[in-house]
């Protein structure tokens, strides 16, 4: 921190930030202005040149506040990293192909106390394993809350985005009956619950679903009056891509709308994300929900091959990993027509639904959570 | 999907019009021998048979097509059924103790039934029913006077009582108690014991006033209704099973319980007969079975029948299922292989007196088929039934249905099938009473059914009666130990003079020898049927016979794949040297698949000479021409063990995973369907109990909840390498200007395969092998079975039959257009562009409605309303037992049916659909049920009863 100190003192003016780049061995120096630090791809233009490896590809890191070394990959990072870089941007560049993905993460930066040790040799960091975030270009949402604006609160659309990982989806459901208020008074009716969450697998690691969960709708199509093989098969049918509706068991780590400290049922957020992204993150895309089920398709020659779509889409792996920004609100301009039908299919499940009707317009603040 | 449900929305009158002229389901006949049957009634009358069965059916039947079927509102069984000749009504007793009343009634020129009354026995006057034992008023026999007026009961605690028939009313002051006829019953004879219950009743076939009446204990009295009194008394000691007069009314023979009966002459002298005029136990002298009914047939060409069933020696013989037709000196022992359930015989009814009975045939219901007794011709040789097929003479291992059957192949297997029984009766189907108002069938169309003892069984499935045309046995070219049977029968003893009747068998020498596909050319008469054991036998049509030696080629399904032993069966051994076959269906050649696991797809294309096949671990083409194998190639997944352990080891999980299913099928059954409250006092203590049990256990607390776990399907999921489905067709695979002959094969774990072949033009046959090149290979990411596989041509319509075009029966297919090719999985359907696969559209429906895809067909529907419209349509059957069917090639949803109960998992693992809108299903093991998915290609019975009744039918209407 002492050299922090005097890179306070050593910068030259109130717009001005002073970056220190360090790639191999090697230090190099320079200034930005705060105000206007420009793109991500110009930065990486300017760091291959500073460091003089105009054709190297590379991975751009830099500690935080907290002393985390953290990816510098898009606009967004980019931007973060300059506005809470105090006073010293610290970047670290790393060669792609001999990155250490493990380097990167929470307390990354202060639990080793030299940063080059843990550069330089990952191999003794190796040595304990602790959760590996793989590296920005991959990352990818392994679940969501979505919908929250058009839901009850007590209920919660959960995605588990199965694709890619080897983790089992990891839950059972089982038959079960719940009370819900009818016309004719309280009711007893048949339900499918969450019966058990398999330790490591997705559905436990995400926190979002728990035991004796209710199972309202499986993408989109309610289960009411629906057998438990029936509710079994659906969701084994939509696995790849599933979006389950649930009124969970412990009601009170529901998201509180109204309320700019949103919280999640478990994993931290990052406030700063939130108020970045003063708009609805609409994950659920019919599109995107199409793109799950790409058949593989190996012609002759061997090279094995997605099927291409007769209908073009967004189906690379990358358009998922990056969080969609819908400028429009669902008030004026373009409605998914998926959305539509869950909206309505929401309404008819729970008549508490009514009750939180007039909120709808200030739900729009609440972006979604992405816990990864 | 959400923008196709959207879409979905909008109604459009027009295509719904349309629909409704295209779709309509019904369930329109049970084809075969209905299940569990319990009683038999005929009406000499109108010449129909009624069967009645214990799930509470009434089925009848006259000349093939003529059949009427009702259903007692009760599940009871039905114990007996009685004609009111002439009239075409029917009294049913059910063992629930009620009464009903049938009619057949004239609706739009066709017949129907339909039941109209219905009546329960009180219990005796002065005593509560629900006091009483039920047993006292129980019924145990009806006697319908010849008048129809009214009926008598005999019951189980020996009253008779009268019942009026016009509306099911009690006569109660005709009721004649056991009191009443001890009154006129010696003192030595009577002492102090009742007479047991009525166990015969019969009218005196002169003197309608007159009934006979016998007792359980023995006594038979001849009772006059009018003056009220014993007309004669017969003081028989011997317990007493049933009664029959002959035909004057001097002589009453009765049967009884240690097997014997009696022969007692009406003496008009004095009041009491104390001795038979004979007695005599015909399968004595050791101790025999009751003779449970026996008739007295008088005839003019010779001496009279008896004829009796049971009776047999108790030690020797008592588990045998005999009747016995005794003329004079002649005895035949017919013996069934199940338990007699009734009979009768067709004989003259002329009341006139000095006539003969003369009786024509001799029927007989066993518990699992019908066996029709010819008694005019010599040797009593057995008349082939046109309807009532034991479908299950021996377990129905699969189906496969032809439509369109070309007049040539339909002349060419009935006249195979003919010589295959010479010693059939050829003398007409004696119940043919009723006209067939159905019109002649359009198309002729064969059911065919493979069985586990290795027979392919044809049946004629054109109309409502569904016909055994000719049987096809396949265990005569392997070497089983079946052979030595047919010497042994020979052996067995002269008496009592056995004689086998019916062709009920459902011993399967060997389960390997089960058939588990067909494929049929209904062009070249080319058959490939495959089996349990692996076995693939191409077969041709011969009206010959002949004498050869049948080709054996082996084709190994493991590719050399290491690290796998097969555990299963062995393969069958085929017999060395040459095999004299019959004419008909004559193997050439036997392509063993190894490892010999059962065959799970075979296909065949008779203009290229190839058949493909598949089991559980790959799939093989052959080429019969050339009799060389043209591909093998393993579909087994590194880790999948389970298929190479063969079905023996995985019973145990089975096993397990059966129980768990019967299980929750048990709860939900107890927990859906509440008792009927029965109104004897033992069964309210219990379902007080039972609800007392129901209200005490804590209603949340369920012992072991049945979990599912969700888990996408992997590709080492067990047993995906079973090959699914097998298709050809010729299409474009490979580029999009040149067509040619391609191989699919669709797995269990979503892969498809899709190979270009090399066939060599017809003249060039004998040069030039077939080459078969893997051209694309499709893995469909949701990993579900493929359930079938199709091209459509550049109308979207499904590629012709071989020979089809080129014989002129279909119109040649679109080979400009771009191809595309269908393919089912269990979850989904998906349209792929050819050749280059890409998706053009999909119905995701497991997704949507949470049932997966049992069977799918391309059906062709006709409008009912236009002559000349058609649609062709993805009709599917899901393992919920209901039937979507979809457009082709939009897939677009069009109409959703109600067919199968879910539970019934054989029903839906048993339907075959036609390809023009009808399907078949098994509702137990012996009877196709036949629906009909288009409004205009129906197959229901349509007949007509001319009835003789009078104009009472008010009355009773």
């Amino acid at each position: 921190m002492n050299r922090a100190q005097r890179g306070v003192g050593g910068s030259r003016g109130l717009g001005t930030m002073e970056v220190k780049s360090k790639f191999g061995a090697e230090f190099r120096r320079f200034s930005l202005e705060r105000s206007k630090p420009g793109k991500f791809e110009e930065f990486y233009g300017l760091l291959q040149h500073v460091h003089k490896i105009p054709n190297v590809e590379v991975l751009v890191g830099y500690t935080d506040i907290h002393g985390d070394l953290l990816p510098i990959n898009n606009d967004d990072n980019y931007h973060k990293a300059v506005s809470t870089a105090n006073p010293l941007l610290r970047i670290f560049i790393q060669r792609k192909e001999d990155a250490d993905y493990s380097a990167f993460g929470t307390d990354t930066m202060t639990r080793k106390k030299n940063v080059l040790s843990n550069v330089l040799r990952p191999d003794n960091h190796r040595k304990k394993p602790h959760v590996v975030i793989s590296m920005p270009q991959d990352f990818r949402p392994v679940s969501s809350i979505i919908d929250v604006d058009i839901l009850p609160e007590t209920h919660r659309r959960v995605r588990l985005y199965k694709y890619g990982t080897d983790k089992p989806l990891g839950f059972y459901i089982r038959d079960g009956s719940s009370v819900r208020v009818t016309p004719h008074g309280l009711e007893k009716v048949p339900g499918i619950f969450i019966s058990r969450l398999v330790p490591g697998g997705l559905a436990q690691s995400t926190g979002l679903l728990a035991v004796n969960d209710e199972v309202l709708e499986v993408n989109g199509i309610e289960v009411s009056g629906k057998s438990l093989d029936q509710v079994t098969d659906m969701m084994i049918a939509n696995s790849r891509n599933l979006i389950i509706t649930v009124r969970p068991a412990n009601q009170r780590n529901n998201i509180v709308r109204n309320s700019r400290t949103s919280g999640s049922s478990g994993q931290s957020t990052d406030n700063s994300l939130q108020s970045y992204t003063p708009h609805i993150v609409q994950n659920y895309h019919p599109e995107e929900e199409e793109s799950d089920d790409e058949d593989i398709i190996i012609e002759d020659s061997g090279e094995p091959q997605q099927i291409p779509k007769a209908v073009p889409t967004c189906e690379s792996l990358e358009s998922l990993t990056q969080i969609e920004l819908l400028h429009e609100s669902t008030q004026n301009g373009f409605i998914p027509s998926s959305e539509v039908n869950l909206f309505h299919s929401a309404g008819s499940i729970n008549m508490e639904y009514e009750i939180h009707d007039a909120d709808q317009k200030s739900l729009e603040e609440d972006g979604t959570i992405i816990t990864l | 999907m959400m923008k196709f449900r959207f879409r979905r929305g909008g109604h459009d009158p027009q295509r719904d019009r349309i629909k409704q002229e295209l779709f309509a389901f019904n369930k329109t006949v049970e084809h075969g021998f209905p299940n569990q049957p319990s009683s038999l009634a005929y009406d000499p009358k109108l010449r129909i048979m009624a069967v009645g069965t214990k799930s509470g059916a009434v089925k009848i039947y006259g000349a093939p097509g003529v059949e009427f079927t009702g259903l007692h509102r009760e599940t009871a069984t039905v114990t007996q059924m009685h004609f009111l000749p002439g009239q075409g009504r029917l009294l049913s007793l059910l063992d629930d103790n009620t009464l009903h009343l049938w009619e057949i009634y004239h609706k739009d020129g066709c017949s129907h039934l339909e039941e109209i009354h219905s009546f329960a026995l009180p219990g005796r006057p002065g005593f509560d029913s629900a006091n009483s034992p039920p047993s006292i008023a129980r019924v145990t026999v009806i006697l319908l006077k010849s008048a129809c007026d009214v009926a008598c009961l005999g019951t189980e605690g020996g009253g008779v009582y009268f019942l009026e028939l016009s509306g099911l009313t009690l006569l109660e002051d005709k009721a004649l108690f056991q009191d009443e006829i001890l009154q006129s019953v010696p003192d030595d004879y009577r002492c102090g014991k009742a007479l047991g219950p009525v166990e015969s009743l019969q009218e005196h076939p002169q003197d309608p006033s007159k009934i006979l009446i016998g007792y359980s204990r023995g006594l038979v009295v001849v009772w006059d209704e009018i003056a009220r009194k014993v007309d004669h008394l017969f003081l028989g000691n011997q317990q007493l099973e049933s009664l029959t007069w002959e035909r004057s009314g001097k002589t009453v023979v009765s049967s009884h319980s240690d097997g014997g009966y009696m022969v007692w002459s009406l003496n008009s002298s004095s009041q009491k007969t104390l001795q038979p005029l004979l007695s005599t136990i015909p399968y004595g002298p050791f101790p025999c079975k009751a003779i449970n009914k026996i008739l007295w047939r008088t005839c003019e060409s010779g001496s009279h029948f008896i004829i009796f069933s049971g009776g047999m020696p108790r030690a020797s013989y008592g588990d045998r299922h005999c009747v016995s037709v005794l003329q004079g000196q002649t005895l035949v022992t017919l013996d069934f292989t199940s338990r007699v359930i009734d009979f009768f015989t067709v004989h003259n009814t002329e009341a006139a007196e000095g006539e003969f009975d003369n009786p024509r045939a001799l029927v007989v219901l066993v518990e699992e088929e019908l066996v029709v007794i010819d008694l005019q011709t010599p040797g009593w040789p057995t008349v082939p039934a046109p309807y009532l097929a034991p479908l299950h003479s021996s377990a129905i291992t699969c189906s496969y249905h032809i439509s369109n059957v070309p007049l040539k192949l339909w002349e060419r297997i009935i006249s195979a099938g003919e010589q295959q029984n010479p010693q059939l009766s050829s003398v007409n189907w004696p119940i043919d009473g009723g006209k067939n108002l159905a019109q002649e069938p359009t198309q002729r169309g064969f059911l065919l059914t493979g069985h586990e003892d290795g027979t392919v069984r044809f049946w004629d499935a054109s109309g409502v009666s569904l016909k055994p045309l000719y049987k096809l046995g396949t265990a005569n070219i392997f070497q089983t130990d079946c052979e030595h049977n047919d010497s042994l029968n020979q052996a067995e003893e002269e008496w009592p003079p056995f004689r086998k009747v019916g062709c009920f068998d459902p011993y399967s020498d060997d389960p390997r020898l089960g058939i588990q596909k067909i494929a049929l050319c209904k062009y070249t008469a080319r058959m490939v049927v495959a089996g349990t054991a692996g076995q693939v036998l191409v077969m041709e049509l011969s009206d010959e016979k002949s004498e050869h030696a049948i080709s054996v080629a082996t084709l190994d399904l493991l590719q050399d794949r290491e690290g796998f032993t097969w555990k299963g069966h062995d393969r069958l051994a085929p017999k060395n040297g040459t095999i004299a076959f019959t004419p008909g269906f004559q193997p050439s050649i036997l392509v063993q698949c190894l490892p010999p696991a059962a065959v799970t797809a075979v296909t065949l294309h008779s203009e290229w000479n190839l058949v493909a096949f598949g089991t559980s671990h790959g799939f093989g083409l052959f080429d019969y021409y050339r009799r060389n194998p043209v591909l093998a190639r393993c579909t087994l997944h590194p880790n999948d063990s389970l298929a190479m352990e063969g079905p023996l080891s995985r019973v145990k999980s089975l096993k397990k995973s059966l129980r768990q299913s019967f299980r929750r099928i048990r709860k939900s059954r107890v927990s859906g369907k509440k008792r009927v409250p029965t109104s004897s006092p033992s069964s309210k203590v219990q379902e007080a109990n039972a609800q007392l049990a129901e209200q005490a256990g804590p209603p949340e607390v369920e012992m072991t909840p049945v979990q599912r776990r969700i888990e996408p399907r992997s590709a080492d999921d067990s047993l995906s390498g079973v090959v699914r489905c097998l298709y050809f067709a010729d299409t474009f695979l490979r580029d999009a200007t040149h067509h040619g002959p391609t191989m699919w094969a669709g797995t269990n774990s979503g892969s498809v395969f899709a190979y270009a072949l090399e066939v060599p033009s017809q003249e060039k046959f004998s040069e030039r092998a077939v080459e078969a090149v893997l051209g694309k290979e499709i893995q469909l990411m949701h990993r579900a079975p493929v359930v079938s596989i199709a091209v459509l041509d550049g109308r979207g319509n499904p590629l012709p039959e071989p020979y089809e075009v080129s014989r002129d029966l279909a119109k040649a297919p679109d080979m400009q257009g771009s191809h595309s090719v269908l393919i089912s999985s269990e979850e989904q359907f998906k349209v792929f562009t050819l050749p280059k696969v890409s998706a053009k559209t999909k119905f995701k429906l497991t997704a949507h409605e949470g049932c997966r895809v049992r069977k799918v067909a391309l059906v062709s529907f006709a409008s009912a309303a236009c002559e000349d419209y058609a649609e062709h349509g993805l009709v599917c059957l899901t393992n919920l037992g209901d039937i979507h069917i979809f457009s082709v090639p939009g897939l677009r949803p069009q109409v959703h049916y109600d067919c199968i109960r879910k539970e019934d998992i054989s029903g839906i693992a048993s339907c075959v659909f036609t390809k023009h809108g009808q399907g078949f299903y098994l509702i137990s093991p012996s009877e196709f049920e036949r629906f009909s998915l288009s409004a205009r290609n129906i197959t229901e019975p349509l007949c007509y009863l001319e009835l003789t009744r009078r104009h009472d039918g008010t009355c009773l209407g």
